[in-house]
């Protein structure tokens, strides 16, 4: 039967236009039941024992997702036209249904209704599109009664007025609400419903105490979106895109193309209920209002006082505990993103606005972790029955979340995930629905699932259809590999490779040989993961979802399984492994004459760590290939580092921590700098050799779609707070380019303290920007430049294991050999554009969950010790220091009131409550901008940048159980000799 | 956009494989020898046939075999958006000769020496596969003329989107951005005339896309012989009337 669709739409240029589409109704749409007579046997899905049938709205699928997902949710028809709704609404959540949809146990059954001849049904003359779907749903709903005369149907909606008329046209109907209390073998259902607007309305009806109280309106209204697009045009409001103080949540800032700073947006009132994230619509305040960020530590009285103010029983950012030192580009501990410096300096003042209006919400689907606040008054607990709870989330960038759960008293231990599902402007705080429990709260697996989770990597294990694109194991070389003539045959050249110990994932090997004319051949072989890894399987498609292992302190996760990465594709020693080689030619001083690339066959005499290498490069006495190659390929990679620096390379710093772990709970024993050897830059200065030259080679094949890395030359405003510390200390720093910055960081040196020249190099790593992979059609050639490595060109090739952006290169350079064709995908702007952009994205929250991997084992560490260590000054500020301790790789803040009192007082175990000091004692402290100095004003303590001192370090518990370390000055005396340094 | 759905439907509501309703109708014109109409889904196309006829241009008269010329002209009311398409569009020219190259080889040429036949092909109504359209148009129009054949042709056209192989695109799908080929066959015959396709794509697509479109032109062709059958049962029918009266 066919059927005409006929509408009006608006063309770009403003035409109207009348669109007429066919739309063919079908009579092979069946039930999906097998209760079904007529059903067909290939589209069975719903099971015949389900209690009932649940028939869905739009409404139910947009907003109730987690419940939805919930595995007592079962035997469920979607009618196509809410799938449809909800693909236009929200990506995402259509993605989540269509996981559900898929799936065996779940049971959710697409129905076609808007393909179905009985249950199409046509818009009436005036009638909403909103009213036609919703009536179609109820059609659909009709249809499933009659057909299945026996089996209770149930529309689950939660729009009251599609309640009603269901219930007219005698189909049962129900709120989620109403259906989770309905199944009381599963009390934690209720949990999940979301706290939209509808159920809110509907909790009021039913009762009970915890209702939310009427309250008085805390935020200003949104204007419309007409309002504000009208605005952006106009110029009176300015879009972009909201980042949240990592600190504070009621800290942001938006950079967007209107103005030219960065616009500062702070306070409550100002954020409007933005989050990290959001797009939002930006109005600038007077110039007269305009602040610049604190130039004080946030105190816990400052912070208590601004919450008594808004009258909300709750505690919010603690002043900070220490963290492992962010040596992240372009980051900076609490407001000192901008110019920096006092609230009065006028200098110091940035652009300020308020929010007017949110143009996309960035809630995660994914849900925040938190725990729930405890109850104010101590000692209380949270009684049985439904109760209204405050989630702390553990990043603090984020708000309170208020949830109503049944499960109060059992969560209150536990990190929980919640979601939020909205924020209404008489509510201090966003509400949302408990989704899922992780684990009791300081378990090392719990906190581990945490740090995983708010960093988005996908932890559950690869799919059966990715395990079947793994070679079966044990896998050998074979008769196709070894005769395909574009594989060099290099079994037989003295390859080893070089890793840190534990290393089971090789990507890389090395070789040097002499040749006949006295000049040397240098090989970097790589793993040849693009021959088992080929485009557009599943195991590829996950690969570029995941786009890189992630490691952490005790535990990886893999971007491929485990077979592949640990022996198939891992360059063991002893056996044949398949490789791709870089093979220079080279004379004795390292100038290179000749570059080739090729597919080959190695066999690694030896798999070293760097220790061992080391220690055969440093004992003459062994003259075995691998040791001499070893040497010589030393002094080649000291060669070419040399040559490096002298274009302006820069040699940074940065703090990396090594744990001795327990094997048996794994729980760290010992926390120390992680030693750097002549190997770890020989085995480096190969792999940007090898990067170096596929960069140029495969950008000289395919010069608009090649993968990338740059690195942007940092404003000149990003040094600005290592000038300043250097000025202190009696240096100048020339940053003008990564050339004069080199030789500034050379010269920056104390005889007397070896340690200054790495903490200024440390500073100088903070300084710099990220680099980030880029497809080359998208820039112009200048901006391909990577300034820390002083290169014009650069990408990543060497390990493919671990990386997808290698494993781009090596098909790009596959093609530019001519060994296979280039992947359609790479010629498609848009999807390359969307690699790179997951490309980017995973890196750095690769980098953030190891990092905050090594930062919880370092609590783990702390926990139960008290421990005394030397310390750096790296930020003076009015009322407190930033202190650097070097042997942990912790950075921190110290407030001097503290420290004045702990002096009083006697230290090493000073109370962990000891924040909650009285104003009134707080003595004064002067502060000397230029010369980053704080001094009391009696003058009896200083402290300059730079300086020497000792802190405590302890772990302390906060509000909503974060766990920080707790630093406290303390006198150098203490200090144990052997922890002094210089 | 997602051209094919969850449950294995496309927007229209069709399946990958399945083509659009087709409605035919011959001797719609009686100025014209030969004409014929023909509907898929929302393209309707209008094909009249001049000749045999004496070539109008003697200079380029053939004296071994026939002429076959084809005008393809798409009406500025086709699109739902206004627009003037003349016959000197280029796209429009391609499109011509493509028509006329199909049915050349189709028709008996060498039977009708010095002869030259026309097709004036009108796109009425645009939704995609209009090309094909038109070659089953014309080739209607043709028989209505009584011009002789070899064999009968059918043409259909086939696409690649979401990673599914479609038949018989309409305007939307049109528009996706995937590859079309579009094929011509004499389905007696099974001979290929016409195989057109203006994108990259793999081997392994190319087949599986032609291979779908070839089983659209035997459905396409099937339609056809039922179209000429009932046109001859009525013509035969009418004759033996006219027969009876004399």
């Amino acid at each position: 039967m066919l059927q005409s669709k006929t509408f009006v739409k608006k063309t770009k240029r403003g035409k109207i236009l009348k669109v007429v589409r066919e739309h063919y109704l079908r009579e092979d749409i069946y039930s999906g039941s097998p209760l079904d007579p007529e059903c067909d046997p290939a589209s069975f899905k719903l099971s015949p024992d389900a209690q009932r049938y649940i028939v869905l709205d739009t409404n139910v699928a947009l907003h109730q997702m987690d419940f939805l997902e919930h595995a007592a949710v079962t035997d469920v028809v979607v009618p196509a036209i809410v799938l449809e709704e909800v693909r236009a609404r929200n990506q995402s959540v259509f993605q989540r249904l269509k996981a559900l949809t898929a799936s065996d146990f779940k049971r959710f059954y697409v129905f076609a209704n808007e393909n179905h001849k009985d249950t199409y049904v046509k818009q009436d003359p005036g009638e909403s599109p909103n009213d036609r779907n919703d009536r179609a749903i109820r059609r659909a709903a009709e249809w499933y009664s009659q057909r299945l005369p026996g089996k209770p149907i149930l529309l689950l909606t939660d729009d009251a007025g599609n309640r009603t008329k269901a219930i007219e046209a005698g189909v049962e109907a129900m709120s989620c609400a109403a259906y989770a209390r309905l199944r009381e073998d599963v009390p934690e259902l209720s949990d999940l419903v979301s706290a939209g607007l509808a159920t809110q309305a509907e909790q009021r009806e039913v009762g009970g105490g915890a209702g939310p109280k009427k309250k008085r309106r805390v935020f200003e209204d949104h204007k419309p979106l007409s309002e504000v697009t009208a605005g952006i045009k106009a110029g009176r409001y300015h879009q972009g895109t909201l980042r949240v103080s990592r600190f504070n949540p009621w800290e942001g800032y938006i950079a967007c193309q209107s103005v030219e700073q960065e616009i500062l947006l702070s306070g409550r009132g100002a954020l409007n209920r933005a989050m990290d994230g959001d797009v939002v619509a930006v109005e600038l305040l007077p110039e007269e209002q305009w602040r610049g960020p604190s130039a004080h530590l946030p105190t816990q009285a400052e912070l208590d006082a601004a919450d008594a103010s808004e009258g909300e029983e709750e505690v919010l950012g603690e002043d900070g505990g220490a963290h492992i030192a962010q040596v992240d580009p372009g980051e900076h501990y609490p407001g000192v993103a901008g110019a920096a410096g006092g609230d009065d300096t006028s200098a110091a003042r940035q652009p300020t606005g308020r929010v007017v209006g949110i143009i996309k919400r960035s809630w995660r689907t994914r849900g925040y972790c938190g725990s729930l606040q405890p109850p104010r008054v101590p000692g209380a607990s949270h009684g049985p029955g439904t109760a209204s709870v405050l989630v702390c989330p553990v990043e603090r960038r984020y708000p309170f979340v208020r949830i109503t759960t049944r499960q109060a008293a059992t969560l209150s231990d536990k990190r929980i995930v919640v979601a939020i599902d909205a924020w209404d402007t008489d509510s201090l705080y966003p509400t949302g629905h408990y989704v899922r429990t992780l684990g009791a709260i300081g378990d090392k697996e719990t906190e581990t699932e945490v740090l995983l989770l708010e960093n988005d990597i996908n932890t559950a294990p690869f799919t059966p259809a990715v395990h079947a694109c793994v070679p079966p194991l044990p896998w050998a070389l074979g008769e196709a590999e070894a005769a395909d003539p574009a594989r060099a045959d290099l079994r037989h050249l003295p390859v080893c490779s070089v890793d840190p110990p534990g290393c089971k994932d090789i990507d890389d090997a090395l070789h040097v040989r002499r040749l006949a004319g006295g000049n040397l051949e240098l090989g970097v072989h790589i793993a040849d993961v693009t021959h088992f890894l080929k485009p557009d399987t599943a195991m590829d498609e996950e690969a570029g979802r995941r786009a890189t292992t992630v490691y952490l302190v005790q535990r990886r996760i893999d971007m491929l399984p485990k077979p592949l990465t640990e022996d198939i594709c891992s360059l063991r020693s002893g056996v044949d492994r398949l490789a791709f080689s870089a093979i220079w030619e080279v004379t004795p001083d390292a100038q290179i004459l000749s570059t080739r690339f090729t597919k080959s066959i190695i066999r690694s005499r030896e798999a070293l760590t760097y220790a061992e290498a080391q220690a055969r490069i440093d004992d003459e006495r062994l003259t075995d290939d691998v040791s001499c190659n070893l040497r010589e390929m030393n002094r080649l990679a000291k060669i070419l580092r040399a040559r490096r620096s002298e274009r302006g390379a820069l040699s940074l710093a940065s703090p990396e921590v090594k744990f001795e772990i327990d094997t048996e709970t794994h729980d760290p024993l010992d926390v120390g700098m992680y030693q750097l050897r002549d190997t770890n830059q020989m085995v480096e200065e190969m792999m940007l050799l090898a990067n170096c030259s596929v960069a140029e080679a495969t950008l000289g094949a395919f010069p608009a779609c090649s993968l990338l890395r740059r690195h942007p030359t940092p404003a000149p405003r990003q040094f600005e707070p290592l000038l300043r510390a250097a000025a202190a200390a009696g240096f100048a720093i020339d940053a003008s380019s990564s050339k004069t910055l080199a030789a500034s960081l050379d010269g920056a040196v104390r005889a007397s303290d070896p340690y200054f020249n790495k903490l200024v190099r440390i500073m100088a790593t903070r300084c710099m920007t990220q680099a980030v992979y880029f497809n080359s059609g998208e820039l112009s050639v200048p901006e391909y430049h990577h300034y820390g490595l002083a290169a014009p060109l650069y990408t990543h090739f060497t390990s493919p294991i671990r990386r997808y952006a290698d494993v781009v290169v090596h098909r790009v350079l596959m093609a530019a050999l001519g060994l296979a064709p280039l992947p359609g995908s790479m010629r498609d702007r848009p999807r390359v554009a969307d690699t790179v952009d997951n490309l980017n994205v995973r890196h750095k929250n690769a980098q953030l969950a190891g990092r905050a991997s090594v930062e919880l084992h370092t609590l783990i560490f702390f926990r139960g010790r008290t421990v005394v260590a030397d310390a750096r000054v790296t930020r003076v500020r009015a009322n407190g220091l930033l202190v650097f301790v070097p042997k942990y790789g912790i950075e921190g803040p110290v407030h001097l009131d503290d420290a004045d009192r702990a002096g009083k007082e006697g230290v090493s175990s000073s109370a962990p409550a000891a924040v909650d000091s009285a104003p009134g004692a707080v003595p004064r402290f002067v502060y000397d901008e230029e010369k980053q100095t704080v001094s009391r004003e009696d003058g009896g303590v200083a402290y300059t940048i730079f300086d020497t001192c000792a802190v405590t370090i302890s772990v302390e518990e906060t509000a909503g159980n974060r766990r920080v370390l707790a630093l406290r000055l303390t006198d150098r005396a203490q200090l144990p000799d052997g922890e002094r340094m210089g | 956009m997602e051209y094919v759905n969850t449950v294995g439907l496309r927007l229209d509501g069709r399946r990958p494989n399945e083509i659009r309703q087709l409605r035919a109708e011959m001797s719609t014109l009686a100025s014209a020898d030969g004409s014929a109409t023909f509907e898929m889904g929302n393209t309707k196309v209008l094909a009249a046939v001049y000749g045999p006829r004496e070539a109008s241009n003697r200079a380029q008269t053939d004296t071994s075999k026939a002429t076959v010329r084809c005008e393809y002209s798409m009406a500025a009311f086709s699109s739902g958006e206004r627009r003037r398409r003349g016959k000197s569009d280029r796209r429009a020219t391609e499109t011509s000769l493509a028509i006329a190259n199909t049915l050349e080889q189709n028709i008996l040429t060498e039977l009708l020496p010095r002869t030259q036949i026309d097709i004036y092909v009108q796109v009425l109504q645009a939704d995609g596969g209009m090309r094909c359209a038109a070659i089953n148009a014309a080739f209607l129009a043709l028989a209505d003329a009584g011009v002789p054949m070899r064999d009968s042709v059918a043409a259909c056209a086939a696409g690649y989107l979401d990673g599914t192989a479609l038949l018989d695109l309409n305007y939307t799908e049109d528009g996706g951005g995937g590859p079309e080929v579009a094929v011509a066959l004499q389905t007696g015959l099974h001979q290929v005339l016409m195989l057109q396709t203006d994108s990259k794509l793999s081997m392994e697509v190319f087949e599986e896309v032609v291979e779908l479109a070839s089983n659209g032109c035997r459905a396409v062709a099937e339609f056809l012989r039922t179209t000429l059958l009932a046109h001859v049962g009525r013509l035969s029918l009418a004759t033996s009337i006219a027969k009876s009266e004399a």
